[in-house]
This record gives C-alpha cells, structure tokens and sequence, in this order.
C-alpha cells in the first residue's frame, strides 16, 4: 500500500438498471429484528451477546430499543454475512429480517 | 411460586438441576411433542414462528432464502429437543446442553403462544381450571420461569 495515499475521486454515479437479475449483491444490508410480546427480554439480550460479541451493556441497550422503538438494526454487510446472520437469529427464535442498507 | 433455582452454574462448565419429576415428565413430553410436530407438518401454521420470514418485500428472494435454511432449522431443532429428552431426567448438564435446553425451550414457549394466541405482552390471564386451555398455560409459565434462570445461569458462566 502507498504511503501517501493518492487524493480520491468521488467515483462517477451510475444508475443501476431497476432490474430483478441483477440484484445488487454489493450493496450492504442490514439485519432487522422486530419487537415480539413472547421471547424474553433476558434471552435476547443473551442471544445479541452470543451471536454478535456485544457487550452487556450493548446487547441490553439493542434489547430495549427493539422493545420500546419495535425494531432495532443488530448488524450489516454484505448479503453472505446477513442471510447467516439472519438464519442465526431464526435458529435462536427470533423474529429477523434483512433489507438495503439505503 | 416457591423461591427455588431450577438451574445453578457450578462454575466448571456443568449446570446442576433442581427440578421435580413431574416438570422433567413435562419437558420431556413438550420437546417430544414439538419434534414430532416438526417432523411431520414442518409447514404448519402452529410452527410459523419458528421459521419467519426474512425478506417480506421480495418474495423471490425469499422463497430462495427458505430453501437454503429450512432444512437445517429443522434439523437443528430436533437435535435439540432430543437433546433436552435425552438429559431431563439427570441432575447435570454441560454447557452444550444449556444452550440447547435455552433455545429449545424457549422454541416450545414460541409455539406455545401460537397456540394460546398470546399477541401483547403479559396477557395470559388468570388461570382458570375450566379453560380447556389451562395445561398449556400452565406450561407457558413454567417455561419462561425456567428460561429466565437457564438464561441467568448461562450469562453466569464465561461461554469463552
């Protein structure tokens, strides 16, 4: 890697065709999970930790926002990462979707 | 309700339980049930919590998505409920085992309020003895009583 970075260019904008075949698998995502009345709020919490390596006090606070705002954004990148991350969430009981990172 | 801890950390690496027979009997007989159910009629409605959905606003993708993950939700599912029947009746478990009596129990508690139609928080009311219902309420709040002390025991002990 160059020492002295060259200036960047703000790459030029293209627009992407709105088109099914192809989808933008370089766009981030990000993983979305919903408030729900059953799960625990000790166990989701314990799950934020298990599965992503937050902290107690990270974990605690993304629990509270699903809880009281309904929904809280648990993780992102490219769409690999969150189908898995996503599938990791449904195999532990929770309500989990994924969407562009917009 | 008795002030009793179902589960305990030992702090190496093994989980002592203190339960009666009877819930043994019962948990037993929930995870059973629940891989049958999941055995048989995986699409059924009484399972829909189990598998959500996970891109509602393309149906494509999703459809790709549940082709890619069903199967392996089930089978981890099952391993964990044999899991659970297999180490229920004993008085120690490991922490392999604790993570699966969490997930599996709270996967019965999940389709428990499918099935009791529990859609805001804290609403199963009294018990009554006449509800037709009673067992699987009865059930519902044994298991997030246990789930509350499994969860407790497992944040107690260092998982790394």
């Amino acid at each position: 890697m160059s020492p002295i970075a060259p200036a960047e260019v703000a790459p030029a904008k293209i627009k992407e065709p709105e088109d099914d075949t192809h989808p933008h698998h370089d766009r981030p995502w990000k993983v979305i999970v919903w408030n729900d009345p059953i799960n625990l709020m000790s166990y989701v919490t314990f799950v934020f930790q298990k599965l992503f390596g937050y902290s107690k006090d990270q974990a605690t606070q993304l629990m509270l926002d699903v809880h009281h705002k309904g929904r809280a954004v648990v993780s992102d990148g490219p769409r690999e990462k969150a189908e898995m991350d996503v599938f990791r969430l449904h195999e532990h009981g929770l309500w989990a979707t994924m969407e562009h990172d917009d | 309700m008795e002030p009793r801890t179902p589960i305990v950390a030992r702090g190496d690496n093994l989980f002592a339980i203190d339960l009666l027979d009877a819930e043994r009997a019962l948990i037993a007989k929930l995870m059973k049930e629940l891989a049958e159910l999941i055995e048989d009629d995986p699409e059924t409605e009484m399972l829909a919590r189990l598998f959500p959905t996970a891109l509602p606003d393309d149906p494509t993708a999703e459809a790709e998505f549940q082709e890619m993950v069903r199967s392996e939700l089930i089978t981890t599912r099952i391993k964990r409920f044999e899991s659970v029947t297999d180490s229920a009746e004993g008085s120690l478990i490991d922490a392999d085992q604790l993570q699966a009596w969490m997930c599996a129990i709270n996967d019965v508690r999940l389709v428990l309020s499918t099935r009791l139609n529990i859609s805001e928080d804290d609403s199963v009311e009294e018990l009554d003895e006449h509800d037709p219902n009673a067992m699987a309420k009865s059930a519902y709040w044994f298991l997030g009583w246990l789930l509350e002390h499994i969860v407790a025991a497992a944040a107690e002990e260092p998982s790394e």
